[in-house]
């Protein structure tokens, strides 16, 4: 039997990346990611590898770029301002086809915003930071387990279509402790780094990592052939978790800690004979829009619930193509719905259909 | 018959985009020769910034990443972390190096970060069409500064290889020029210097090159290199302002 550990979310996703072959973190000082940082800069000394703190978080991506280009797997990590200065970085390593993961420990905003947990930066995330045609893919754990398992496949994601892999958690999940494992570590197939920037050794030509194309014809190839990785992602690797969704008549969607409180509120309504359910996007980028729409057969509304002011809500109305009435809670800045608030909700809407 | 001058072998065999009388070839070329001197373009990385080099990547023939503006640095620091064995370089203008990424270049000084920088400073912005750098001489005409660069409103120049020189992890910083045969002679001997220091692990070695730009100086090619001698190295003077490894200030 495995061994069961007591962590943090945010230690938790540290010791992942580690025994993804992760040995070079770069990152800058912010809450609420804090402890997942701490956690690199103890370990990474002790194992041959780089934990360098930045002199900004546009220093520390541009690091990142560096060190994927080489070919080596890297990871950087910030909460949500800190993403905002990492998005020029980001939309670099999209052009140049550079692996990478970055943890993004949501907090509320905008601006300075506030250090407790929020999903305000879903918009952010999944319509891709930075300038350009661009997504990264964008994976969302509800438990510390989870941070653990799609910490693993972010690293084997973002090499198998070299294109950053963006983990979006909050700071409740971060700092939260569950007992976790680690040995589920999956083993894909990847192909060889023939394109790194390593040093030829004069045993072949020189590559280069560049996104820059200044023929508008080879950009739009450039960005075109970027879009087709895009549609086998899509076809691919869309996930979701339904919780009680297949005879749901009002089926709640969201993710990550919302998802947890949404699944509390299910159980309740249940309980008062609503046939309530949860349908839980694991990847945000690619939306798992077949899924959702497949429920529009059944359900006579969806709930979105958020700790955002709606944002995820969109994605919903545009995958169930407006043929079920779409509803929307949430709370923000930090304020965590509770299963009795979201409950009401569920009641709300459930005595309207009747 | 022997062969008395041809091409760096890290110097590819194309066509630069570089302005006539420009001294970026110039530099390419003494980076390159330096490279071959060391027998290291196998296991070298150039990082190469935006402006006039953005391009540099189809010209070296080691390995090359094209940056975000100013993070040459940065994403240098990134390669040498994961490779330290390899020879990584940056090749930056003084907008690049010297505006938007001087965290960046005073971090891999104060890191002492076993890298080298070649900064080619020309005073001005050459890509975008010749606005105003932070290098632009007082009184400088500039697109952005039309009527001279006033210091009082816009600010004073700033002296690169002085600042980098009082960072504890710089060891080596020059000053060069390539106004002249004499002064390439010098400049190479620098470059060369500097990427040793990276070999002996040192940390941070910068070589600052005055260059000329003809083009957005509106000089002749000529007219340009006597500017580089009477007005840049007035305020830029020539000179090592730090070596580890021997005297200062020589």
């Amino acid at each position: 039997m495995s061994e069961k550990l007591l962590m943090k979310g945010n230690e938790a996703v540290a010791e992942a990346a580690i025994r993804a072959g992760c040995r070079h973190f770069f990152g800058y000082p912010i809450t609420p990611q804090t402890e997942l940082s701490a956690y690199m800069a103890k370990r990474m000394p002790k194992i041959g590898g780089t934990f360098l703190q930045a002199e900004s978080e546009v220093a520390a991506i541009n690091m990142v770029l560096g060190a994927g280009a080489a070919g080596a797997r890297v990871m950087t990590s910030s909460s949500s301002p800190g993403i905002s200065l990492k998005s020029e970085g980001l939309s670099y390593i999209v052009g140049s086809e550079v692996p990478c993961v970055v943890m993004n420990v949501q907090r509320g905003g905008p601006g300075l915003g506030g250090i407790q947990p929020a999903q305000s930066d879903y918009f952010q995330a999944t319509r891709g930071p930075g300038h350009g045609d661009m997504h990264l893919i964008v994976l969302a754990p509800a438990s510390v387990q989870e941070m653990v398992d799609l910490c693993y496949d972010a690293f084997d994601l973002a090499d198998l279509y070299r294109n950053p892999v963006m983990i979006l958690a909050d700071g409740m999940l971060g700092q939260m402790m569950e007992p976790v494992e680690f040995e589920n570590q999956p083993h894909r197939e990847l192909p060889e780094k023939s394109w790194a920037t390593n040093g030829h050794q004069n045993r072949r030509p020189h590559n280069v990592i560049n996104s820059l194309y200044l023929k508008a014809p080879e950009l739009e190839a450039h960005v075109r052939d970027i879009f087709k990785k895009y549609e086998t992602i899509r076809e691919k690797e869309s996930r979701c978790e339904a919780y009680l969704a297949d005879d749901a008549e009002i089926l709640l969607v969201a993710y990550g800690a919302a998802a947890r409180l949404c699944k509390n509120a299910v159980k309740m309504a249940r309980e008062r004979g609503v046939r309530a359910g949860l349908l839980r996007p694991i990847t945000l980028w690619p939306f798992p829009e077949r899924q959702l729409f497949s429920h529009t057969e059944h359900t006579k509304a969806f709930l979105t619930v958020e700790m955002s002011m709606g944002q995820m809500v969109e994605d919903v109305k545009l995958a169930s193509q407006f043929r079920v009435p779409t509803y929307f809670y949430g709370r923000t800045g930090g304020v965590i719905p509770t299963p009795e608030e979201i409950l009401e909700q569920i009641l709300k809407i459930a005595g309207g259909a009747r | 018959m022997a062969v008395v001058f041809e091409r760096p072998h890290a110097l590819l065999d194309v066509d630069t985009h570089y302005c006539p009388g420009c001294t970026h070839g110039v530099i390419h070329r003494l980076v390159a020769e330096v490279i071959d001197e060391l027998e290291c373009e196998g296991r070298t990385v150039a990082v190469v910034p935006v402006g006039c080099a953005v391009m540099a990547y189809d010209y070296f023939a080691c390995d090359a990443i094209e940056a975000p503006h100013g993070r040459a640095p940065a994403v240098a620091t990134g390669v040498k972390r994961a490779l330290p064995d390899r020879v990584v370089f940056t090749y930056q203008g003084d907008g690049d190096l010297a505006a938007i990424g001087t965290a960046e270049t005073v971090h891999v000084g104060t890191r002492g970060e076993n890298i080298t920088v070649i900064f080619v400073n020309n005073a001005i912005y050459g890509m975008t069409g010749g606005q105003m750098a932070p290098t632009t001489l007082p009184g400088q005409v500039t697109q952005t500064s039309p009527y001279g660069r006033d210091v009082k409103t816009q600010g004073n120049p700033i002296r690169i290889c002085e600042m980098m020189a009082t960072l504890s992890g710089t060891a080596y910083a020059a000053r060069v020029s390539v106004d002249s045969p004499k002064a390439i002679g010098e400049a190479k001997r620098a470059i060369k210097k500097a990427f040793q220091y990276q070999l002996e692990g040192r940390g941070l070695s910068i070589v600052e090159v005055l260059s000329s730009c003809p083009t957005n100086w509106g000089m002749s090619p000529t007219e340009a290199l006597e500017w580089v001698r009477t007005e840049m190295q007035g305020y830029y003077p020539l000179g090592v302002y730090k070596d580890v490894g021997g005297e200062e200030n020589v």
